[in-house]
C-alpha cells in the first residue's frame, strides 16, 4: 500500500461512520532546477504528503486539507472538519459520492524520472546553456514523482502515480529584446533533450536580433504550438468548463460551429503520450472526452456536481476546490496536421510568426477577448519567408475567434508544448488568417 | 521549533554549506464562498514543516520536508547542500551576503478579533445575506461573496545566529455581482476585484460593511450591460484607488525587484526597464510620484516585523519626486548591486525558497480630492475597479481594464461607461500623473494573488494609493 493509500485509508477509518466522506491524498517529491544568466542559481526540492477530506453531515459539506500526517495529526483533522461541516447551512447541491468503479489502465510512470537526481538535471541544464554559446540562458528543469489514493465512506477506492518532467529554456542576445524560446516535457526526463533545445532557442535568438517596429493591426500569424497552447489553456478553465457553462459565463454553445472545421480538440489522459493519472479528485474514472469535432463544441469537462445539475454524467474532471472553480480539462489535445512550421511559413503572404503569447488575460469570458504581447521571438513573414524581427507587440483578440470558422488556414505537426501559463498540452502549430494587434513599444 | 529549524541548519553546515538558513512554518487557512445564497465551498486548509536553505558557491540549494523531528531536519539541511553542489556543474561568480544584524526576537500582527475564533455559522450568515441583497437587484444573475483568513506561525534560524518567531494574522474577502447578457457580461466587486485583504483579525471584514454596497453594486451590474461603450481615443483619465493601486503594482512594484533588474527572473516572470547604472537618476515620473516600501504599515497586508531572512521590515524610498531611487532586495542581490539589504524576501510556505516579494508598494498621499479632480477636468474618464491586467516581461507596456467608468464633461461625473480599457508605457504614463488624492482618500489596498518563481509562489502584497489623474491616456481598445 502506497503512502498516499494509506493515509486515505486512515482517514476514512476515523471518520467511523459520522458522515459521508471522501479522502484523497499524494505524497512524492518535487525537484525543480532553474538558471538564470547562464548558471543555475535556485536548485529545490520537497518531499511531501498532504490529505485531503470532504465530509458530509446531514447534508453539510466541509473540504480540508492538511500536511500534518501523524496519527494524532489525522485524527484531530479529521474531528476538526466534521465539526466544522455541523456549522454551515446544507448544501442543496452535493451530488452524493461516487460508488465503485473500473479504473482505466493509466500508468504514466517511469521509475528513473522518479528518482531523478540534481545531478541528471543539472546535466540537461548544461546542454541547453552550452549550445547557446556566448547568449545568456535562463530557464528551468523539472522532475516530480507522486503517488496518488482516493478512498470513500461509499466503498469506492482508487489509485494511481505519475512522473512528470519539463524543461523550459530561453536563449537571450539582448535580454527583454532578442531572444528565443524553447519547451518540452514527457513523463520520461530521458526524453528531455537540453542541447537540441538549446539550439532551437540560440537559433531564434540570434535570429532576433536587432527587431525592429511594426504598426499594430490586423496580420496573418504562425503560431508556434507554446502559442496555441496558451488559448487552448484559457479556453480550457473558462469555456469548455461545465460550471462556467451553467453560470452564463462561458463562450461555449454545444452543437454550434463555433470553430473552424479543421479544428479538433478533446481531453484524454488515457492516451499514451498523455500526464497524469486514470480518475478525479472525486474518484471518477477519466475517459477521453471530445470538446470540439469538426469545428462544432460538442462537450463540456464535468465533476459530479455540475453533472447533477445539468443531466448527465461526470467526465472525471473534478478537481479540490471545484465547487467553487468547476471541472477543467487538464489533459488537453488539438490535432494537428503533418506540416512543419517552415510549411505554415511559406503559405503566408505577409504575416507574423509568433514564438509566445505572454501575460494573457480574458477581458470577458463571454467572448474570450483576451490581451497579452508576444515575447521570446516575433518575425515577420514575407512572400513566404521569414525576413526581419519584430520586436514585441500586444494584441487584444478573442482566443475563440482565433480558431473561428474560416480562420485556421492550416494546422502543423502536434507536439508537447509549455504554455506560459505552466500547463503542458499536446497542440500543433498554427496559420491563423487573422490576429489583432493593437500597440506596440511606443504603447 | 527552533530546535528543528536550527537542526536543518546545523545539517547543512555539515554537508558543506557556507550559510544556512531554516524556517520553521505552520499555517492555517479558512475560506467560505456563496454563491446565489448557497454556501458553495467551505474549506479549512494547513500545511507545515521545515524548508531550509543552502549556500555554496553560485547557488542556493533548498530542501523541504513536513516530517518535524529532528532527524528529518537534520536530513533536510544535508539534502539542501547536496543539490547546491551539483549545481556547479553549471556554475557561475560566487554568492556574498549583505550583512544584516542578528536578532532574537518574536513579532505579531496587531489584530484584536482571532478571524479563526468567530464561529463558521456567522460568517456563513453574512455571505449568504450579501448574495441575497445583491440577488435581489432584478436582472443579476450570480450574486458571489467570500471571506479568506490566514494564521502563520514561523520560526526562522540562521547560521549566524538568528532566532525570530513571527505570528502573522491576514483577513479578506469581498463581494460581486454579474448581470449576464446576450454577448457579453458585466461586474462589479466590492471593495475591490477579487476583495480587500489586510494584515489584521476578523474586525477587518466588519469594517467592509458589505450589506451597504451591496445593492449598489448589483444594480451597476445590471446598468453596465447597457450603458455605451467606452469610446476610444486619447483622454484625461481619473482612476479609482484600486485601479491605480493594481497600476503601482504592476508597472512599478515587479520592475523594482532587483532579482528581475539582476536578471533571475529572466525566463518567467522577465526582467525590468530598469538598469542599475541609471538608480538615482532615472525619470519614472513626475514629481508628484513619490513611491515607497513600506512594510512597516499597520494593517496593510505586506507588512511583518522581520523578512524570511531575518532583516527588519522597513521603509524604503523607491521613487522621489520622479525619480528613481530605490528596489526591492534581499542579502544577495542587494550584495551584487552594493546596496543596503531591503528586508524584502519571503517565502510562501515552509516549502517555498524566500525570494523578493513586494512589501507595500504604494503612492505616498498628494494634495488632491476625486471630487476636485474630476471639477477639474474638462474632458475625461473615471475608471474604477480592475477587471483585467496585462503588462510586458519588462514592466513596460501595460493595458488595464476596468469594470466600470464614468465620462467627465466640463468638470462633472456624466453617462456610465461600460467596458472601459486603459494603455500606455510605464515613464510616459507615471510622467502624465498631474493630481493625487489626498490622506483622506488614501487606501492600503492588499492583493494576495501575486504570482511568481518556479516552482511557482503565491505572495501577499499592499499597495496604498488614493485616487490620481494621469494627462493624455489612450482608452477604449478593443478585440
Amino acid at each position: 500500500m502506497s503512502v498516499a493509500d494509506d493515509l486515505c485509508a486512515r482517514a476514512i477509518e476515523l471518520v467511523d461512520g459520522r458522515a459521508e466522506a471522501q479522502a484523497t491524498a499524494s505524497a512524492g517529491r518535487s525537484s525543480l532546477t532553474r538558471f538564470a544568466n547562464s548558471f543555475i542559481h535556485q536548485n529545490v526540492a520537497e518531499d511531501r504528503a498532504s490529505l485531503g477530506l470532504t465530509v458530509v453531515v446531514d447534508g453539510r459539506l466541509a473540504s480540508a486539507s492538511t500536511t500534518s500526517i501523524d496519527d494524532d495529526g489525522i485524527r484531530r483533522f479529521v474531528d476538526a472538519t466534521i465539526e466544522a461541516a455541523r456549522l454551515r447551512p446544507v448544501d442543496a447541491d452535493w451530488p452524493g459520492l461516487s460508488g465503485p468503479a473500473a479504473m482505466p489502465s493509466v500508468d504514466h510512470y517511469d521509475e528513473a524520472t522518479a528518482v531523478a537526481s540534481p545531478t541528471e538535471r543539472a546535466a540537461i541544464v548544461k546542454a541547453f546553456v552550452d549550445a547557446g554559446g556566448e547568449l545568456k540562458a535562463a530557464g528551468y528543469c523539472a522532475t516530480s514523482n507522486r503517488d496518488y489514493g482516493y478512498a470513500n465512506t461509499a466503498g469506492h477506492t482508487a489509485s494511481g502515480r505519475d512522473t512528470i518532467a519539463t524543461f523550459e529554456g530561453i536563449h537571450q542576445l539582448v535580454p527583454g529584446v532578442s531572444a528565443g524560446l524553447a519547451t518540452d516535457a514527457s513523463v520520461r526526463l530521458a526524453d528531455l533533450d537540453g542541447a537540441a533545445a538549446g539550439a532551437h532557442a540560440a537559433a531564434t535568438a540570434r535570429a532576433a536580433a536587432d527587431p525592429v517596429e511594426l504598426e499594430p493591426g490586423d496580420y496573418e500569424v504562425v503560431l508556434q504550438p507554446e502559442c496555441v497552447a496558451t488559448l487552448l489553456v484559457f479556453l480550457g478553465f473558462d469555456s469548455f468548463n461545465a460550471k462556467a457553462h451553467l453560470e452564463g459565463e462561458s463562450c461555449i454553445q454545444l452543437g454550434a460551429v463555433q470553430f473552424d472545421p479543421s479544428v479538433a480538440i478533446w481531453d484524454d489522459v488515457l492516451d499514451g503520450r498523455a500526464v497524469g493519472i486514470g480518475y478525479d479528485a472525486e474518484g471518477t474514472p477519466k475517459r477521453r472526452v471530445d470538446l470540439v469535432t469538426e469545428g462544432v463544441s460538442v462537450g463540456l469537462a464535468h465533476d459530479r456536481r455540475t453533472a447533477r445539475k445539468a443531466g448527465t454524467e461526470s467526465t472525471g474532471h473534478a478537481i479540490p476546490g471545484g465547487e467553487s472553480w468547476g471541472a477543467f480539462p487538464q489533459n488537453l489535445f488539438m490535432a494537428g496536421g503533418d506540416a512543419s512550421v517552415d510549411d505554415l511559413i511559406a503559405g503566408v503572404e505577409r504575416g507574423l510568426l509568433v514564438s509566445e503569447l505572454n501575460y494573457c488575460r480574458i477581458l470577458d469570458t463571454k467572448t474570450m477577448v483576451a490581451t497579452g504581447l508576444t515575447r521570446n521571438g516575433t518575425f515577420l513573414i514575407e512572400n513566404g519567408a521569414v525576413t526581419k524581427p519584430i520586436r514585441g507587440l500586444r494584441f487584444t483578440q478573442s482566443f475563440l475567434g482565433a480558431l473561428g470558422p474560416g480562420n485556421v488556414r492550416a494546422l502543423g505537426a502536434a507536439r508537447y508544448a509549455a504554455s506560459n501559463e505552466e500547463e503542458v498540452l499536446h497542440v500543433p502549430s498554427a496559420h491563423l488568417g487573422r490576429w489583432h494587434f493593437t500597440g506596440g513599444a511606443k504603447g | 521549533m527552533f530546535d528543528y529549524a536550527q537542526a536543518a541548519v546545523e545539517g547543512a553546515l555539515a554537508a558543506g554549506a557556507t550559510y544556512a538558513d531554516a524556517r520553521v512554518v505552520l499555517r492555517r487557512s479558512q475560506r467560505l464562498s456563496c454563491l446565489n445564497q448557497q454556501i458553495e465551498a467551505m474549506s479549512q486548509d494547513e500545511d507545515g514543516g521545515v524548508g531550509v536553505r543552502a549556500l555554496i558557491g553560485s547557488s542556493w540549494g533548498f530542501f523541504a520536508t513536513q516530517d518535524l523531528t529532528d532527524a528529518a531536519a537534520r536530513a533536510a539541511g544535508q539534502h539542501a547542500a547536496d543539490i547546491a553542489r551539483a549545481s556547479a556543474i553549471v556554475s557561475g561568480p560566487p554568492l556574498r551576503l549583505t550583512d544584516v544584524p542578528v536578532n532574537e526576537t518574536h513579532w505579531e500582527t496587531p489584530h484584536t478579533e482571532d478571524p479563526f475564533a468567530v464561529p463558521l455559522s456567522g460568517k456563513a450568515d453574512l455571505l449568504v445575506a450579501v448574495s441575497a441583497a445583491i440577488q435581489a437587484v432584478k436582472g443579476v444573475s450570480l450574486a458571489r461573496a467570500n471571506v479568506t483568513f490566514w494564521d502563520t506561525n514561523k520560526w526562522f534560524v540562521s547560521s549566524q545566529g538568528h532566532r525570530i518567531s513571527q505570528h502573522v494574522v491576514e483577513s479578506g474577502g469581498g463581494m460581486s455581482a454579474t448581470a449576464v447578457g446576450e454577448d457579453e457580461t458585466q461586474v462589479r466587486s466590492y471593495p475591490q476585484s477579487f476583495g480587500q485583504f489586510e494584515t489584521g483579525g476578523y474586525e477587518v471584514i466588519r469594517r467592509f460593511d458589505m450589506p451597504a454596497h451591496a445593492t449598489r453594486i448589483g444594480e451597476e451590474a445590471v446598468a453596465l450591460l447597457t450603458a455605451p461603450a467606452c469610446p476610444a481615443g486619447t483622454t484625461d483619465v481619473i482612476l479609482e484607488s484600486s485601479q491605480l493601486a493594481l497600476q503601482i503594482h504592476e508597472s512599478v512594484g515587479h520592475a523594482i525587484e532587483l532579482d528581475r533588474i539582476l536578471g533571475w527572473e529572466a525566463a518567467y516572470a522577465g526582467t525590468s526597464f530598469l538598469e542599475l547604472p541609471n538608480l538615482g537618476s532615472m525619470r519614472y515620473g513626475s514629481e508628484l510620484m513619490n513611491i515607497t516600501a513600506d512594510a512597516t504599515l499597520p494593517g496593510a497586508l505586506g507588512s511583518f516585523g522581520y523578512d524570511d531572512e531575518g532583516t527588519p521590515a522597513q521603509r524604503v524610498d523607491i521613487v522621489k519626486e520622479g525619480t528613481w531611487v530605490g528596489v526591492l532586495s534581499g542579502r544577495d542581490s542587494a550584495a551584487i548591486a552594493g546596496l543596503p539589504p531591503g528586508g524584502m524576501v519571503r517565502g510562501d510556505g515552509y516549502n517555498r525558497m524566500p525570494m523578493v516579494r513586494m512589501t507595500n508598494v504604494g503612492l505616498l498621499p498628494g494634495d488632491s480630492s476625486l471630487d476636485e479632480m474630476i471639477a477639474d477636468t474638462d474632458d475625461g474618464i473615471y475608471m474604477a475597479t480592475n477587471r483585467s491586467w496585462s503588462i510586458d516581461d519588462k514592466r513596460l507596456n501595460f493595458q488595464f481594464g476596468c469594470q466600470i467608468a464614468w465620462e467627465i464633461k466640463n468638470g462633472k461625473r456624466g453617462r456610465m461607461l461600460r467596458n472601459p480599457t486603459y494603455t500606455g508605457i510605464t515613464p510616459q504614463f507615471w510622467g502624465s500623473l498631474d493630481r493625487v488624492g489626498g490622506e483622506a482618500e488614501w487606501v492600503f489596498w492588499g492583493t494576495p494573488n501575486c504570482g511568481k518563481g518556479q516552482p511557482g509562489q503565491v505572495g501577499h502584497t499592499g499597495h496604498p494609493a488614493s485616487p490620481g489623474r494621469f494627462r493624455g491616456v489612450r482608452v477604449g481598445v478593443k478585440g
